[in-house]
């Protein structure tokens, strides 16, 4: 099985400020990772070292095969940040348009592209409008359709379901197992102890270390605990 | 090519940015309209001057001057009740040979004026005084004195630049077209960079293999195009309806002007990386943007002291200024400039390196 994402020994400082201590976990192709971390735990750091944003200052980040920080690489990779980062004067379309210029995505398959991340987000009716009338979940799920654009190898989602409503929450699932079924892998982070469940790999972070990286199942049988939550609290608590 | 879907974004951004465009293309016409007014309306002074016990030769000449007018008072008491409800400028009062002259000096242009027609009228009375008492002492011995009197003496002004009522207006204009480029250029690309990195827009972008220099590229593209038609619109609202006149080349003094204009666009992109949030960008507003206006050129620079001197050669628009009011006053060519030019660019070559470089802070490749 190839590896999407490789932490090895990652050390992180900001000033004198030790953000990550020693982070070692791999995204296996076809699996969905998640970083699952109080916050201020360095989810984030996390994410921005494996896109290249950031360098360590220790350890390796090998992201698909190739050491990062690397640019051409950044075209095969999904990236959808916390906040919804988009242009509010133009449509939802033109966001996707000028998105896909940037990923470098052929001229010839920008149009097909646009259509099938609309679909899969739910936003046909409402991709002509400009975003500033868009409702929060509307641009939760217009910033989700831009990570997918281009089937990207890698998907980094931060926080992607936060303010969507439960119905659509299960959609975006449901194509994001969809996306694992092809071989594509996924990193996730999320505060929704649900969605925690439904990963193939837990990643715990506290403190700038990982904690624990596991299924989920062996996850809650270490703790002896009935769910994510509970395990996520013990460890916290054991800390 | 991303470079040009970039500068599409943005400039698709601004036209939907009614009011941001407007500060743009608007604003600097009303700013030029209102100086036209400012400067145009107070060239002449009139002064009204106060005599106690003047000599009627004196006051004659004095009320005979242009724009002056000389009011008779009987004491000084009234002459002085008078100047303090600002009815009369000055008071001229004569003890013998002993003129006291007391100046309102409210205004210090009516004071200079004042202090003048006096002079002179008393020149000239001492002339017509001198005269005639010429004639007499030539009449008791018979001698022949010829007096200038039948010859009058003409005068012709001739202006290089202008004509008779060219002013301070004139002068200042080529300097404050720059400063406006500068200004309203300074500001708002750096604005529309800033706003793209507090939404996460930036660090978006950055996540995709766009290269930093075509972010650069693409913004210095975009805002330059707009930069370009609004010192179209400045100059020749500045030509045409303000009526200055350019003795060279008015394509040289948009050329300046666009070179300078993308001078404070590097520039303004690259403060906007010291700020965190718009109101940080309007900070460096008297820190940056005001010293450019003292340092154009409107002061002479070489009345300032030696080391205020040398400050204004590392300020962008002291070249341009320099290259404007040749071409604008002196007629020069652009071709003759390649020094100030040369210097800007080498300012845009930098700020715009400097700026791809400091993209390295929020992506390392």
């Amino acid at each position: 099985m190839d590896t999407a994402i490789s932490l090895t020994h990652l050390v992180k400082k900001f000033g004198n400020q030790t953000v990550l201590k020693d982070v070692n976990f791999n995204v296996e192709s076809g699996q969905i990772v998640g970083l699952i971390g109080p916050s201020g735990s360095g989810k984030s750091t996390v994410i921005k070292i494996a896109l290249g944003m950031e360098v360590s200052d220790g350890g390796n980040a090998e992201v698909l095969g190739k050491t990062m920080p690397n640019r051409q690489l950044l075209g095969q990779i999904g990236y959808m940040a916390q906040s919804d980062a988009l242009y509010d004067s133009l449509s939802g379309y033109e966001n996707l348009k000028f998105f896909a210029q940037m990923k470098g995505i052929s001229k010839a398959n920008v149009q097909t592209e646009i259509e099938h991340v609309t679909q899969v987000v739910d936003l046909q009716d409402d991709i002509k409008k400009r975003v500033s009338g868009y409702s929060g979940g509307m641009q939760r799920r217009l910033s989700l359709a831009i990570a997918l654009l281009g089937k990207p190898e890698l998907l980094v989602l931060d926080e992607p379901t936060v303010g969507i409503d439960p119905a659509l929450r299960r959609k975006v699932w449901t194509e994001l197992k969809a996306i694992r079924e092809q071989g594509r892998s996924i990193l996730i982070t999320t505060h929704v102890m649900s969605e925690a469940e439904q990963v193939d790999q837990v990643t715990l972070l506290l403190g700038g270390k990982v904690i624990a990286f596991d299924t989920p199942s062996q996850l809650k049988e270490q703790y002896q605990v009935s769910s994510i939550e509970d395990a996520f609290l013990k460890a916290e608590g054991e800390l | 090519m991303r470079t040009l879907a970039i500068m599409n974004r943005v400039i698709k951004e601004l036209l939907r940015d009614k009011r941001t465009l407007a500060l743009m293309f608007l604003a600097p016409i009303l700013i030029l309209f209102m100086l036209k007014l400012m400067f145009d309306t107070n060239s002449t002074t009139n002064v009204t001057i106060a005599t106690v016990d003047l000599d009627g030769g004196i006051r004659t000449e004095l009320n005979d001057a242009k724009h002056v007018s000389a009011k008779d008072y009987t004491s000084l008491k009234s002459a002085k009740a008078a100047l303090k409800d600002e009815k009369v400028d000055a008071i001229v009062k004569q003890n013998g040979s002993t003129y006291d002259i007391t100046y309102a000096n409210t205004d210090s242009s009516k004071t200079t004026a004042t202090k003048m027609a006096f002079k002179n009228a008393v020149t000239t009375n001492s002339i017509t005084q001198m005269k005639s008492t010429i004639a007499l002492l030539a009449k008791q011995s018979g001698a022949r004195v010829q007096t200038a009197n039948g010859a009058t003496m003409q005068v012709h002004n001739h202006y290089n630049y202008g004509d008779a009522d060219t002013g301070f207006f004139a002068k200042i204009i080529p300097l404050l077209i720059g400063f406006f480029v500068f200004f309203f250029v300074f500001l708002i690309p750096g604005m529309a960079l800033l706003k793209e990195r507090s939404t996460g827009t930036l660090d978006r972008l950055l996540a995709t293999p766009v290269k930093r220099s075509e972010i650069v590229f693409g913004y210095m593209l975009s805002y330059g195009i707009l930069a370009i038609i609004q010192t179209a619109i400045i100059v020749v609202v500045a030509v045409w309806l303000l009526d200055i006149e350019v003795v060279g080349n008015i394509f040289s003094v948009m050329f300046v002007n666009i070179i300078l204009a993308f001078v404070a666009l590097a520039f303004g992109i690259l403060m906007s990386t010291f700020a965190r949030s718009e109101f940080q960008m309007m900070q460096f507003i008297p820190i940056i943007v005001m010293p450019q206006i003292f340092f154009s050129g409107i002061i002479p620079l070489d009345s300032m002291a030696t080391w205020v001197q040398s400050i204004a050669y590392i300020l962008p628009i002291k070249y341009a200024g320099d290259a404007q009011s040749q071409i604008i006053l002196h007629g020069n060519s652009i071709f003759n400039l390649g020094l100030d030019i040369g210097v800007l660019l080498i300012f845009i070559i930098v700020l715009t390196t400097l700026n791809i470089v400091g993209m390295k802070r929020y992506r390392k490749a």
